[in-house]
């Protein structure tokens, strides 16, 4: 019989999870009856275990001797004390992390194995509470009724027997299951196929499939292994799998015709315009090692080693379960690191999400969160996968905009560093000999994430599969990363690749192209649970797992050595040179699909794009024209593009590792923002990495070519800004867009694409003329919700990240200004250039001057400064973005706690707004000790940089114009705006 | 002349600070090497070999139950004995972070009645959070003597469950009276306080680290292995950064362990 026990902190404590809850039922949902909530962990074991054990559990285990209390089998307060109570627990197959370290932990204590343990929090609330005010508290802040349940009893319901022991188990049998799928029919029911099975294939695919399988010759190879003519489940579900939009990037590689301006046809955007820029660009670049061609972007850090870089989104998992899909996102890029080459140890994390404002007050769609919800559970997810696995999150930025609210964007980056070469091989290489062992690495294989790949790849709708989602396990990941990275030192496996999206399908397929063929044996796979059919085992995404080619003269070696880490490997068959991708269940085959029509086959799209010429004005300037816009500075300070995010940040461990040069946040009280990280690995050594990234989705609605070049620019500006070499800098481009494929049911498909031909347009551009090679990017192009009357649609974003290097930290620098006297320069040049400014969407417009990057004048200043950095002449530097001028100027100061008397020159046809909050590209605020003013204007010569002004002790910022007094607010003023900006 | 300190930085089961820790008592003069605890409940390594044992911050078994238990218990099934003698044999004994919470769930810390038995804890942030930011450390006078000459420390805490309690009053005092508080958050004048955020948790009298009664085996929520190089120093770039008084914390723990090296 099962038991449980539960656990609480004594009555006469504070505690603190109650409080905290507390406060945020108080804030959020405004339920002023709630007085007082206490939590209850509850462990229910799945074993007959005797009250000694128990005890012992509960004494040695579970509850904390100074501070907790336990019960066993029976509620540890009595109904007398709360008045209403909820109890929240996983479903049934859901990964429950708790409950599974409890069993490893039992098991060790007790010396035995047990069958499971089942992890759940009771909520005891005191107050004059409804039950359905109980219940809006479960639903909106203690479950995700998506992967968890929970009941709500009153205190009298509660009576003596509480929730009782709850095993959210359902008892599987069978399993095994092949199906076939008969392709010969017609057209219309193909595409019904595709879409009742989830597979995302469209008819032009689906007609391949199906004359593949009518190929004679295809034919007579499958009779020889006991399949018909027609596909299996697993056969149909790995070759939609391998073909989604996710793993094949179809739109990218499309031929598009343009039909906008000068007509044109582009054969893939991706090989015009993305591997075009860096193949133009790798003579020059030394440095570039392994780009475009695995998981993960790999230069050249210092002699010796290499570094790794991948950033990925992960955005529907995101919007149904923020705290798991911003978890399970974080790991998955985690993984992407670890199988670049022969695998990179993970060193630093980015993020940068896109939701709706927190302080959204329209209604919520259905299926969705409310922006703050999401907001603080993607933190909570990121912040978990980054803290457990030791990894600093050390760069990364939040964009507001309202449409968001439909899909969420989370954008998760991890860095990693290799050594260059080990026992002689080069580690960015990767061979697989036939004959080679598949080892699974890591968890067991459940029911999870089934269709994630093929789900990404569709918006969301009404039948979004509750499977897509998935929870990630930092523990286990983190001990599977310790293991494969000894086994790697030891040079015990030659390959490998990351189960993620698509799963074994996808990972071990793909390694099969490398020596043509694979024989894998789903039979062999551990399993969570009973009941899985070959196709589930061989598409699960359960997380947390690797794929590794293992010499058969290795494998002892590497399964002891797992062993000893305790970590779970089985071998699962071996890699051949056959030509198919053969899968057997027992003695069965399932799967015997052609490698070459795997991964070569899917037909390429053809697809239009047209741009809709708008209509877009500047506001009259009357409107903006005042005498003191002090206040407009406190409101854009206190909007979420701009306002302090230290509490979020404060929340990432940023500084584990001991490699921390340029923390996210800086300046006297550490609350200043930095444009950028510097981070230096290697501890014994002055080298540097520097990241940073640019994204400004608002110019979208304007141009999408200037959103690119702006969002580059943006990246360049914060990484040279921190004191990162321009001659050894690479981007990343992730792509988030809404459906670009037009269609009856999405009529603005043409408009989109060209939006995203354009984008591309500007990224070239702007990487060609800036000698800047992209080495790694992905696209997410689905990220539309549909649901009823409801279609909401992201705005086109493109995040660049910047990866690259400082030779020497001693010269890195931070954006607070130091100290009193110094002088401030503004470098670069103001236009009339608020079209997509936040100053615009504060007063309600977009307008239509959106900043124009000059690539060529740009690049010329980033160079002067990054010598003047390099000689250390200034002071401090901080790039102007959202905002602009002023806004910068108020955090140089928050950050330094110091003043700054400014003078602004008369300009021709420029107004004081403008001046103020313009967002024209390739600008920075330096401040310059007057000792060294002469050099540093020497080394700037030709440059446009204007003095503005000097840095004062007084705590407060004055700006003049002429002689008319345009602001002049108190340090500790706009800090107070600047702070509440998220609350 | 004997050689250097050896000292073993434990690694394993979620343990993540590893490298800095035994980058910084590199500094501060030991030869360290990082050992993953498999290899001690193998027998394939032996701490008695060592002069210092350190356990690193990170989250062991992912903080899940309370953070370092689950690790504490597994030490105790593993190699228990040896962990003993070597606390017994007064070679240095160094949790940080995690490795803190390891050691007084393992009931080494403080360890007043010298029998392992838990009595005080590590609980919950008062803030509910966890939380990222630098902190002032005033050493105590104390009976552990890895904080001579230190007048203060300057590193981070990064921490969600950092809140010292002892088990009653009674213990409290004890702490005090017998010397074995090693440090206590202050604030940037160097004024303990119990103010969040300097004092980052809630922690009873602001106590940030404590000793045993023989002083060989000492624990910290912060992180001293994080403010080793000037670098490290929030303000760097500003001039400010105080990584001698950290450093001086290192060599003082390798000094002590030279006696037995």
């Amino acid at each position: 019989m099962a038991c449980r026990i539960e656990v609480g902190v004594k009555p006469e404590l504070e505690d603190p999870v109650g409080e905290a809850l507390l406060r945020r039922v108080k804030e959020e949902l405004k339920i002023a009856e709630c007085k007082k909530i206490r939590v209850v962990s509850v462990y229910a074991i799945d074993e007959d275990l005797q009250t000694s054990e128990l005890e012992l559990l509960g004494k040695e285990l579970f509850a904390d001797p100074v501070t907790e209390l336990f019960s066993i089998n029976a509620p540890l307060f009595g109904a007398q004390d709360f008045d209403f109570a909820a109890f929240v627990c996983f479903k049934p197959k859901v990964k429950d992390n708790t409950g599974d370290t409890s069993k490893e932990a039992i098991e060790d204590l007790l010396g035995k194995k047990i069958a499971g343990v089942h992890s759940g929090k009771q909520y005891l609330f005191c107050g004059s509470l409804s039950r359905r005010q109980v219940e809006e508290i479960a639903k909106r802040i203690l479950a995700n009724e998506l992967i968890q349940r929970f009941e709500v009893k009153s205190s009298q319901e509660y009576g003596k027997e509480g929730f009782g022991t709850v095993i959210p188990k359902v008892e599987q049998t069978g399993g095994g299951r092949v199906e076939t799928i008969n392709l010969d029919v017609p057209d219309k029911k193909l595409a019904e196929i595709s879409r009742q099975r989830l597979l995302s294939l469209n008819l032009e695919e689906m007609k391949k499939i199906k004359a593949y399988f009518r190929d004679p010759r295809i034919a007579a190879e499958r009779k020889c292994v006991g399949l018909g003519p027609n596909p299996t489940d697993a056969e149909i579900e790995c070759i939609a799998q391998t073909w989604s939009e996710h793993c094949k990037h179809k739109i990218f590689n499309a031929k598009i015709k343009v039909e906008h301006g000068r007509k044109k046809t582009v054969d893939s955007l991706f090989k015009t315009y993305i591997k075009g820029a860096t193949e133009k660009l790798r003579k020059k670049k030394r440095w570039l090692v392994s780009v475009f061609s695995d998981n993960a972007g790999i230069i050249e850090f210092v002699p010796g080693w290499n570094i790794a870089m991948k950033v990925e989104t992960h955005n529907t998992p995101s919007a149904l379960d923020p705290f798991g899909g911003a978890l399970t996102g974080i790991l998955g890029v985690n993984r992407d690191v670890l199988a670049a080459g022969l695998g990179a140890k993970p060193i630093f994390n980015t993020d940068v999400f896109c939701f709706a404002p927190p302080s959204y007050e329209g209604e919520i769609p259905p299926k969705l969160f409310h922006p703050r919800q999401v907001m603080e559970g993607v933190r909570a997810g990121v912040a978990n996968g980054g803290n457990a696995s030791g990894i600093p999150t050390v760069n990364g930025a939040i964009c507001f905009d309202e449409r968001y609210l439909g899909k969420p964007l989370v954008y998760c980056g991890t860095c990693g560093i290799m050594p260059q070469e080990i026992g002689g091989k080069k580690t960015h290489q990767k061979a697989i000999m036939a004959g080679d062992k598949i080892f699974m690495v890591g968890g067991r294989v459940g029911k999870d994430g089934i269709h994630g790949a093929t789900f990404s790849s569709v918006e969301l709708h009404e039948e979004s599969p509750v499977s897509a989602v998935q929870l990630g396990d930092p523990y286990t990941q983190k001990k599977m990363v310790d293991f494969l990275l000894q086994a790697r030192d030891r040079m015990l496996y030659r390959c490998i690749q990351d189960n993620g999206a698509g799963g074994l399908s996808s990972s071990v397929g793909e390694m099969a192209q490398m020596c043509g063929g694979a024989r894998l044996h789903l039979d062999r796979a551990p399993l969570k649970y009973a009941g899985l059919d070959p196709w589930e085992i061989l598409l699960s995404e359960s997380q947390e797992r690797m794929t590794v080619a293992v010499p058969p003269e290795k494998a002892q070696e590497f399964v002891q050595l797992a062993y000893q880490m305790g970590v779970e490997v089985s071998e699962l068959g071996e890699f051949t040179n056959s030509g198919f991708f053969h899968v057997l269940y027992g003695a069965k085959t399932v799967a015997y699909i052609g490698i070459d029509f795997l991964h070569n086959g899917v037909p390429q799209m053809k697809l239009s794009a047209k741009l809709k010429k708008k209509k877009l004005s500047e506001p009259p300037e009357k409107l903006f024209q005042k005498q003191d816009y002090s206040q407009d500075l406190l409101c854009l300070l206190s909007r979420p593009n701009i306002c302090s995010k230290e509490e979020i940040i404060r929340q990432y461990d940023h500084e584990v590792q001991g490699s921390s040069v340029i923390k996210p946040l800086c300046g006297a009280n550490a609350d200043g923002p930095s444009d950028g990280a510097v981070v230096a690995p290697l501890l014994e050594r002055k080298e540097g990495l520097v990241v940073a990234n640019g994204i400004c989705p608002r110019y979208s609605d304007i141009d999408c070519y200037q959103m690119a070049a702006n969002a580059v620019d943006e990246a360049v500006r914060n990484y040279v800004a921190v004191g990162g070499m321009l001659e050894h800098l690479a981007l990343l481009d992730n792509f988030c867009w809404a459906d670009p494929i037009y269609s009856q049911q999405n009529p603005e498909g043409k408009h989109r694409l060209a939006q995203l031909v354009e984008a591309c347009r500007g990224l070239y551009d702007a990487c060609m003329t800036y000698g800047l090679p992209l080495i790694s990017g992905k696209d997410s192009m689905k990220n539309d919700y549909r649901f009823g009357k409801w279609k909401i649609s992201v705005p086109p974003t493109l995040l660049i990240s910047a990866i690259g290097k400082i030779e020497d930290i001693t010269l890195a620098q931070t954006s607070d200004f130091k100290s009193a006297g110094d002088s401030i320069y503004l470098l670069g040049e103001t236009k009339n250039e608020l079209g997509g400014s936040e100053y615009y969407a504060m007063k309600g417009f977009v307008g239509a001057n959106v900043p124009k990057v000059d690539f060529k004048k740009n690049l010329a200043l980033y160079r002067k400064l990054q010598k003047a950095i390099r000689k250390g002449l200034i002071s401090s530097c901080h790039d102007c973005s959202e905002g602009g001028m002023a806004v910068a100027l108020a955090e140089c100061c928050m950050g330094g706690e110091v003043g700054a008397e400014i003078e602004l020159a008369q300009a021709r046809e420029m107004r004081p707004y403008q001046l103020l909050f313009s967002e024209s590209a390739g600008r920075f605020i330096v401040s310059v000790k007057p000792s060294k003013e002469g050099r540093f204007k020497a080394i700037m010569k030709g440059a446009k940089m204007l003095k503005i002004g000097k840095v004062i002790g007084e705590k407060a910022l004055r700006i003049k114009f002429g002689k008319e007094k345009l602001i002049d607010v108190g340090i500790e003023k706009m800090k107070e705006h600047w702070k509440r900006g998220l609350k | 002349m004997a050689g250097k300190p050896r000292c073993l930085v434990l690694a394993g089961f979620g343990l993540n600070s590893e490298v800095e820790l035994a980058h910084a008592f590199s500094l501060g003069g030991a030869d360290s090497k990082i050992v993953h605890f498999s290899k001690i409940a193998a027998g394939e390594e032996r701490l008695e070999e060592y002069h210092i044992f350190a356990i690193p911050g990170g989250w062991s078994y992912a903080d899940e139950i309370s953070s370092g238990k689950v690790l504490a218990n597994k030490l105790k099934s593993s190699f228990r004995q040896q962990f003993e003698n070597f606390v017994a044999s007064g070679k240095p004994v160094v949790g940080i972070c995690n490795g803190f919470q390891v050691l007084v769930k393992l009931g080494a810390l403080p360890n007043i009645g010298k029998n392992f038995e838990q009595e005080c804890t590590l609980m919950r942030n008062q803030s509910g959070k966890f939380e990222d930011r630098w902190v002032y450390l005033k050493p105590q006078r104390s009976v552990c003597k890895y904080f001579e000459g230190i007048e203060f420390l300057h590193c981070p805490v990064r921490h969600g469950e950092g809140r010292l309690i002892a088990k009653d009053r009674q213990k409290l005092e004890e702490l005090e009276k017998m010397g074995l508080v090693v440090a206590k958050y202050a604030d940037a004048t160097l004024k303990e306080t119990d103010e969040y955020p300097a004092n980052p948790n809630g922690s009873q009298n602001s106590i940030a680290g404590i000793c045993n009664p023989s002083g060989n085996v000492v624990g910290l929520m912060p992180h001293p292995e994080c403010s080793v190089r000037k670098f490290h120093f929030p303000r760097w770039t500003a001039g400010i950064s105080f990584e001698k008084n950290s450093l001086q914390f290192f060599s003082n723990i390798v000094n002590a362990a030279k006696e037995y090296a």
